[in-house]
């Protein structure tokens, strides 16, 4: 029973192995560079003769802006690169198991693992980025000094808990799928398959929320700077005496 | 009953338990997250946006720790490294 991707090798010469991950995952990065190569190429700002290529990526693109906006980062263009590469991917990662024969490489802890990796370095880089390197290794002791391990902790099993999220709930598509086909082809493997290009586009979904949650709180600090109380209005002015 | 026997056993019966309770206690949660995420949604249709996003974003998180119950499973089922052992020791063995 092939746990995941890593196990189905299609060439192998001595050490160097091409298994399914890396040409499924390079097959993906094809997939997407190459289309949004052509769609950008003739970009037109005409409300109405444009083509629908083009309004697509336009949706996406404005509605990950306003969940990054909603999460609380007050600069989406500067982050929406890392989370909009990180949400396409892993969603488009799970919609093209339509095509028969493909297998998501996020069913593999290798591909997650990377992901989380990236997410767990790019969160530092962000917070000094916007507070410098002492304000932000400041927010590691900030309530106290003993917070300190507890909050290290914390990074490292965010970001464990990312990868295995992640993998998780890919690789138990795919294995229920494969169980099914040996049970009782055809009908419940198509619905359980279904149910996994949900739970595919929900797990994108929470991936790259998780992610810009992270960085939010690594931009913002982790203890919101108070805002300053307005000065208290003297009581209701006294109804004007009417003499 | 020696030491393979009681391996098998031991993986086995852990990986059922581990999945049936596993399975169990995240769905109390998540059951429990959604009865309060529709009482607010009823309460306050208009913040349905932030309700729902955020009621998939805790499902996300409780689900989680069904998904590490499952993981183990599988290793113990799959991928279970005393088992592996025990087959390379008797495959050594055997053919002697």
């Amino acid at each position: 029973m092939r746990l995941s991707t890593d196990q189905l090798v299609f060439w192998q010469h001595g050490f160097f192995k091409l298994n399914g991950t890396i040409v499924f995952t390079w097959g993906l990065m094809l997939l997407l560079a190459v289309g949004a190569k052509l769609i950008t190429r003739k970009l037109s700002t005409d409300m109405v003769k444009r083509s629908r290529w083009q309004n697509l990526l336009e949706i996406v693109v404005t509605a990950i802006e306003k969940q990054i906006r909603d999460v609380g980062l007050k600069h989406p263009e500067r982050y929406i690169g890392f989370l909009g590469t990180l949400f396409l991917f892993v969603a488009l990662a799970a919609l093209c198991t339509v095509i028969p024969g493909y297998e998501p490489p996020t069913g593999s802890l290798s591909t997650t693992a990377a992901l989380a990796l990236c997410v767990f370095v790019a969160v530092p880089l962000f917070g000094i980025e916007e507070q410098g390197l002492g304000g932000y290794l400041k927010t590691y002791v900030e309530p106290t000094v003993i917070m300190l391990p507890f909050n290290l902790i914390s990074e490292l099993s965010r970001t464990l808990a990312l990868a295995v999220r992640l993998f998780g709930n890919m690789m138990s598509g795919t294995m229920i799928i494969a169980i099914l086909l040996t049970i009782t082809p055809f009908f419940f493997p198509i619905v359980m398959t279904a149910l996994g290009l949900l739970t595919g586009m929900v797990q994108a979904y929470i991936f790259s929320i998780l992610a810009a949650v992270y960085i939010a709180a690594a931009t913002r600090g982790r203890k919101p700077k108070p805002k300053p109380k307005p000065k208290p209005v003297s009581g209701p002015p006294a109804p004007a005496a009417t003499t | 009953m020696d030491s393979s026997t009681i391996i098998a056993v031991a993986s086995i019966a852990t990986a059922g338990l581990t999945t049936g309770i596993g399975c169990m206690c995240p769905a109390l949660g998540e059951g429990r997250a959604v009865a309060t995420a529709l009482t607010a949604l009823a309460q306050q249709p208009d913040a349905s946006a932030t309700i729902t996003r955020t009621l998939f974003v805790g499902l996300a998180m409780i689900e989680s720790t069904a998904i590490y119950c499952f993981v183990v499973s599988m290793i113990l089922l799959f991928a279970n490294p005393f088992w592996n052992h025990v087959i390379a020791g008797a495959a050594g063995a055997a053919p002697k």
